[in-house]
């Protein structure tokens, strides 16, 4: 009997350390093949801080194209914010036809969950790519590879506490005689509005953050400000840019906070 | 007068059969206790009955009406007439007291008023004297997830008594309370039928509760009627059989031999 537990625990304990080796083993030949010095790596660390404080710091002229790359700004977050928004609507249709407590039909559950990994496994930047090609440098290219990386990602979260936290609530009133809707609109809303809500918030996080990499690609928002001043070599401007952003992550992050304790 | 006739019901859970050719008939103003083990079929055969779990063959009639082919609105009038009270209650935790009470007149509402959830003036007035009559007025306006177990199954019964149910199903009702709120809970049901003559079935855990309410005991074991018969005949090897047990392995008090 004690032989049985003993062996029971040293498997487990040979397991840790074989994931351990293994995982050394991966990091050690990767390095191998990309030719990375560890050594190397951890020296340029200072190199690359000295010349970001000696270059990357906005100045008098940098402060002049402040208007401009605000305006900038605007347009990425007003691009997040509509992506945001209507994929969580998206998402939240899907989700109801595809929980397992509020599908029509058990086939749903498959087919939205498809449509979400399709969604959440494609980068934003190869959608962003593909939709290049049908509609050009536009903010609707941004606006839509946003969308679809979002749908996916919320479709995926928003289905999984629909069927953990909603179950119980929608038995319930479905026991009362409550048609679907109803259901949906009395049960499931209020039941998931916190999480939702923080859901939602989070995406749009993301979402300004990778508007600003697609902005890159499409020539709009705040990527193709800092695109602009960094190929141009205006280091300082690019600088202020990068600043820029940071600080509206910063206040969104503080205002969906506030959001959250008032939802909750 | 029976409320409840249900013939030859049988389920099964992709091939694995939870209920097995189940016959079972309740009169009007019955207090029926189901009891089993956990497994046993209970809760499936409880479900069958206001369908929010599909039979597979058999019929089940509620006041003389087939409620196994019912759909859409004839599904929701049978569940309008059935009030059920669940283990864990089945309340919408964020919302309050007494709006969880008005949900039972949602199964009688137009989809609009639904969706809005739209009550009149004396559906509100009678959600608050259900709530005084169970001593909840205190907490009318206070969310459901902030009360106690036994609060919140008292916020259920309301939730099924303002439907004007003729039958009321309940689902282990008094398995996560203590004692005392359990004591209040059994009493308030069996109040419920002596007064208002409401049909009650209930599945039940602990065999000296079933004995203590219910005006007849329907043992399970899976899936298969084992005893249906009086209390009084209720004896220890019986409730042996029903559990699959040797009489003395099990905590059985205030049973004859």
């Amino acid at each position: 009997m004690t032989r049985r537990v003993e062996q029971v625990f040293r498997d487990r304990n040979l397991m840790l350390w074989g994931l351990l080796v293994t995982l050394a083993v991966v990091v050690w030949l990767s390095a191998l093949i990309t030719e990375f010095d560890f050594g190397d790596g951890l020296a340029s660390f200072p190199r690359a801080l000295g010349w970001l404080v000696a270059n990357f710091v906005p100045n008098q002229r940098a402060l002049n194209n402040l208007p401009s790359i605000l305006n900038r700004l605007g347009e990425t977050v007003v691009v997040s914010v509509m992506a945001t928004v209507l994929a969580a609507l998206l998402a939240f249709g899907l989700a109801l036809l595809g929980s397992r407590t509020t599908r029509p039909h058990p086939l749903f559950t498959p087919v939205v969950r498809a449509i979400g990994s399709l969604g959440r496994n494609i980068p934003v930047v190869a959608w962003a790519m593909i939709f290049l090609l049908a509609f050009g440098q536009t903010f609707v290219t941004g606006l839509l590879a946003l969308l679809l990386e979002s749908v996916g990602f919320l479709t995926r979260s928003f289905l999984e506490i629909t069927d953990e936290t909603a179950a119980e609530p929608v038995e319930g009133l479905r026991a009362t005689g409550a048609g679907w809707g109803t259901v949906v609109a009395q049960a499931v809303v209020p039941t998931l509005l916190p999480s939702l809500t923080s859901w939602m918030l989070f995406m749009l996080e993301t979402n300004i953050r990778s508007a600003t990499l697609v902005g890159l690609l499409t020539g709009t928002g705040i990527g193709f400000s800092f695109d602009l001043y960094y190929k141009s070599l205006n280091y300082p401007s690019a600088a202020l840019v990068t600043i820029c952003i940071v600080v509206v992550v910063l206040v969104l992050e503080a205002l969906s906070n506030a959001l959250r304790k008032v939802i909750l | 007068m029976n409320v409840l006739e249900i013939e030859a019901l049988s389920k099964d859970y992709r091939g694995v059969p939870a209920l097995n050719s189940v016959s079972l008939t309740v009169k009007k103003g019955e207090f029926v206790a189901i009891i089993g083990r956990s497994g046993a079929g209970k809760s499936t055969l409880l479900r069958c009955i206001n369908r929010l779990v599909e039979p597979s063959t058999g019929r089940i009639r509620v006041d003389n009406i087939e409620v196994t082919s019912l759909r859409g609105k004839g599904l929701r009038g049978l569940r309008t007439r059935v009030g059920m009270i669940f283990q864990h209650s089945n309340l919408v935790p964020r919302l309050t007291v007494i709006e969880n009470v008005l949900h039972g007149r949602l199964g009688f509402k137009k989809t609009w008023a639904g969706l809005l959830g739209l009550y009149s003036l004396s559906e509100k007035q009678r959600a608050m004297d259900l709530l005084v009559h169970l001593g909840l007025e205190g907490q009318a306006h206070q969310r459901c997830d902030r009360l106690s177990g036994g609060q919140k199954q008292r916020v259920g019964i309301a939730r099924a008594l303002i439907q004007d149910p003729h039958l009321i199903l309940c689902d282990e009702p008094i398995a996560s309370l203590d004692p005392a709120s359990a004591k209040v809970i059994m009493d308030e049901l069996r109040r419920i039928c002596d007064e208002q003559g409401i049909t009650i079935v209930v599945n039940l855990h602990q065999v000296e509760v079933a004995v203590k309410y219910a005006d007849r005991i329907v043992g399970i074991r899976a899936g298969q009627v084992e005893f249906n018969d009086a209390p009084k005949d209720l004896k220890k090897k019986i409730i042996a059989s029903i559990y699959g047990q040797n009489h003395e392995d099990l905590l059985v008090e205030g049973v004859e031999e």
